[in-house]
């Protein structure tokens, strides 16, 4: 996806679109956030970058533009559109490293590239992708290796999504257990971080998780 | 979940794969996309204008008329496409609800047109939008009151079933139901004027007695200006007592405004033959026989105008208020310098400075009157500052007041306030159930989804086609999406209200289990538990549900027929005491007498929780883990 960088995107829309956009000449500094307005690559790049055919791609845009009509999601959109999935609890933390996984180029903001991209290697990547990806979500400083203190991140954030109202009622110390027993499972040689090595292999032993990786087949 | 963000639910479920290395349960099954179409344009002819549209955003409200299979009856076959004999305008915004999730009120529609396509529609007004609710509801309220004062002009007939008392209170409020009311009312009309023209004429001088002194008609005449004086005060006793025997709620007559003025009208009369011809309180019998003439203002009772001019100084209270704020500054401050100004001069009338108020009031409202007037030059120069600015001041806020007659007279007397508290509250109230219907969907699907589920095992279709059709497929992976979430942490989603009985239950560990059997040999009858099936949530395969959900204990048959299927069965833990209790009262009904009668076991490990309330047996159960058991008959 090309830079933000006004001329830079006016020539490169030229380039790809050969059409002009309006918008990238309005020198007017005050509505320039309003009027940011990014295009994805064409169709067939993308469709040779990922794993969709045509027809789903379109859907993925339309539903996409339908959301996000300047063609990117910033972290605000992004938690309001994900909290509307979970009215019970506060999915915002959740969405935040979602948010992270998704902008892998990090500024700030997911383009329909970035999140095509994401969406291709979670439903119809290998299992190795997935859980590639599922390792990447979880480290959340990027530095190759869960701690504990991420891993209960995490783990908070997804007990945040239940809510109050949950049945038994939620102790606090829920989300820690459940990091002691996912270190159980996974850290291989007990040094208090799973590497993505011993990630792919406890999964990869794990009946449950296999099969719950089947899901994503059939979401699109 | 709005329609907008339907389409992002791949992106939802796709980023579920957080969730899943940390799970420790399995994931429950996808629903499955029976009859997989592509997503296909159709062709919505509504009386000659073609609407096209994706099938799917159709589909996004499924309890419409285009949503659902409603729509097949408007299908023609030859030309491919759906016909619909409505308003092509109207249409536009209904289908722009369907795309944008947002329904507007186009506002040169007429609104009853609106709303009867609304209703053939199938869609309810309430979810229109908030920039168009305002304009819609006032519209619709307009056109009731329309209505109504059409209808209440052609109301002529008594209510049969009126009381005396309300007969009169009506009577009261409207002359124009019935003669005696009218004639009740132009006799107090007449009254009051006579009453008023009375106390006028009692202080003119009416010729001089034989002692060359003018008299006032009212000292000539004594004996004859009393009796009018007590034949008025009697009528309108007798009326005031009347009208406060016929309200509806006394206390509220009492503290109205009307009742207060009648009051005070009457009362000088009384208190004048009660005091007796003292000289000390003559003086204030004097000042008492001054509110007679408040008299005048019963007339408000008979002049619509009357009261709506009281009503708009009423609400203009504030408007005044600064005016006559301003004013009391100018004047102050005029009449310092004015009373300065003036000091040199000899012979003034500026005595001091609360005199020269009198000044500077008659000179700011350009009276003028010439009593007092300033000697020396700098009074003058002061004194026409004075005036100029009177002009000004006075001016200033005077529009404000009779744009605000102006308007309130057109709206007659609509009380605004009161109504933008109820559109508040009632928009804060919609909002608020919008938010709770999403989440209550999940929890009453989840009962559906577990007949579902069973269904499947014993393929029977039409029962399964029967009971998901309530749900569309964008719910049921929403509620798929759910589920996961709870299988991944291990808890479940309930209600508010359950939430706080099983709250309460935690403290209640202890609690002998009451006897299921109270309500199951009760139970046996088909309407008992069609009601409750309807009302509770049942819980949960966490199979330590607390027990005193009524619903678990319905483990009878229904009559043949009843498709309507009876409630979860849970099996507690076979250590629980309650169990053993249950297993022996509870064999028999469920020993069904149906042959239709299937169960499907889905097994689930559970966290070890006791709760000694867990009940609902089991007639052959032969495992020993929690299991669900779910009949359909």
């Amino acid at each position: 996806m090309k830079a933000k960088n006004r001329d830079q995107s006016l020539s490169d829309s030229r380039e790809l679109d050969g059409s002009y956009d309006q918008l990238t000449d309005s020198v007017e500094d005050d509505f320039e956030l309003s009027t940011v307005c990014h295009r994805p690559e064409s169709m067939d790049k993308l469709q040779e970058q990922t794993k969709f055919t045509k027809k789903e791609l379109q859907v993925l845009y339309r539903g996409f533009k339908n959301e996000c009509p300047s063609g990117v999601v910033n972290e605000e959109s992004f938690k309001t559109i994900y909290s509307q999935f979970f009215p019970q609890g506060d999915s915002s933390m959740y969405a935040h490293f979602l948010f992270e996984a998704f902008d892998t180029n990090k500024n700030g903001s997911v383009s329909f590239e970035d999140f095509v991209f994401g969406l291709s290697i979670i439903l119809r990547g290998t299992i190795n992708d997935r859980l590639n990806w599922a390792f990447n979500l979880y480290d959340l400083n990027k530095d190759g290796c869960i701690t504990k203190e991420e891993m209960l991140d995490i783990m908070k954030s997804i007990y945040d999504m239940m809510g109050k109202y949950t049945y038994p009622t939620m102790q606090d110390d829920a989300p820690r257990e459940h990091v002691e027993s996912f270190f159980q499972k996974m850290d291989r040689n007990k040094d208090g971080v799973v590497t993505i090595e011993e990630f792919i292999e406890s999964c990869k032993k794990d009946e449950n998780i296999m099969q719950s990786m089947q899901l994503f087949d059939n979401v699109i | 979940m709005a329609a907008g963000v339907a389409a992002w639910l791949p992106f939802a479920r796709a980023a579920a794969i957080g969730w899943m290395p940390v799970a420790n349960l399995p994931m429950p099954v996808a629903p499955t996309e029976k009859n997989k179409r592509q997503d296909e344009l159709i062709i919505l002819n509504v009386s000659g204008r073609r609407f096209q549209t994706w099938r799917n955003t159709l589909d996004r409200y499924p309890d419409t008329l285009l949503g659902s299979s409603e729509k097949e009856f408007f299908y023609n076959e030859e030309t491919k496409e759906y016909f619909f004999d409505r308003d092509p305008d109207v249409f536009r915004s209904v289908l722009n609800f369907y795309r944008t999730g947002k329904l507007h009120y186009p506002r040169y529609e007429c609104i009853s047109s609106y709303d009867e396509e609304l209703a053939f529609f199938g869609i309810l007004p309430e979810i229109i939008g908030d920039c168009c609710y305002e304009e819609y509801k006032d519209r619709k309220r307009e056109n009731a009151e329309r209505l109504m004062d059409d209808q209440e002009d052609n109301k002529d007939a008594k209510l049969p079933n009126m009381t005396f008392r309300e007969t009169m209170w009506r009577a009261f409020e409207n002359p124009h139901t019935s003669t005696m009311a009218l004639v009740f009312y132009y006799v107090t009309g007449f009254f009051i004027a006579v009453s008023v023209i009375t106390n006028v004429v009692e202080t003119v001088p009416c010729g001089s007695s034989p002692n060359m002194k003018e008299v006032p008609c009212g000292e000539r005449y004594t004996v004859a200006f009393f009796c009018m004086d007590t034949a008025c005060v009697m009528i309108f006793t007798v009326e005031y007592l009347m009208r406060l025997f016929a309200a509806p709620s006394r206390y509220r007559f009492m503290r109205s405004v009307m009742s207060i003025i009648d009051v005070v009208a009457i009362l000088p009369y009384y208190i004048g033959l009660v005091m007796t011809d003292n000289e000390d309180v003559s003086g204030a019998f004097v000042t008492l026989r001054v509110f007679r003439v408040f008299r005048i203002f019963k007339f408000s009772r008979h002049s619509q105008g009357l009261r709506i001019l009281g009503y708009t100084l009423k609400s203009c209270a504030s408007e005044l208020g600064f005016l006559l704020f301003s004013l009391t500054m100018a004047i102050i401050i005029f009449a310092t310098v004015m009373f300065y100004a003036e000091k040199g001069s000899s012979s003034s009338k500026f005595t001091s400075i609360p005199a020269s108020f009198w000044y500077t009031i008659v000179t700011m409202t350009t009276l003028g009157y010439g009593d007092m007037v300033p000697k020396t030059i700098a009074g003058k120069i002061f004194g026409s500052i004075c005036s100029l600015s009177g002009v000004l001041v006075i001016a200033l806020p005077v529009p404000v007041i009779v744009s605000n007659f102006s308007r309130i007279y057109h709206q007659n007397q609509r009380a605004d306030k009161r109504r933008a508290q109820k559109v508040q509250k009632a928009r804060l109230a919609r909002i608020r159930i919008s938010k709770t219907g999403s989440s209550n969907a999940f929890l009453h699907s989840k009962r559906n989804g577990l007949f579902n589920e069973a269904l499947e095992f014993t393929s029977s279709t039409e029962e399964e086609q029967r009971l998901n059709k309530s749900t569309s497929l964008l719910e049921s992976q929403h509620h798929h999406l759910l589920h996961c979430l709870e299988k991944t942490t291990n808890h479940e989603f309930v209600d508010e209200q359950y939430y706080q009985q099983s709250y309460l239950d935690a403290g209640l560990q202890n609690y002998p289990s009451r006897s299921p059997s109270l309500s199951s040999q009760d139970g046996v009858t088909g309407t008992c538990c069609t009601r409750r099936s309807k009302k509770h949530h049942s819980p949960l395969p966490n199979a330590s549900a607390p027990a005193h959900l009524q619903p678990l204990k319905h483990t009878h048959t229904h009559q043949q027929g009843l498709q309507e299927l009876s409630t979860i069965h849970i099996q507690p833990l076979s250590t629980s005491r309650s169990s053993l209790n249950m297993r022996v009262d509870e064999q028999a009904p469920l020993n069904c007498q149906s042959s239709q009668i299937t169960t499907a076991i889905i097994s689930i490990p559970t966290p070890p929780v006791t709760t000694p309330e867990g009940d609902a047996p089991l007639p052959a159960g032969p495992t020993h883990q929690n299991v669900v058991k779910v009949s359909a008959l």
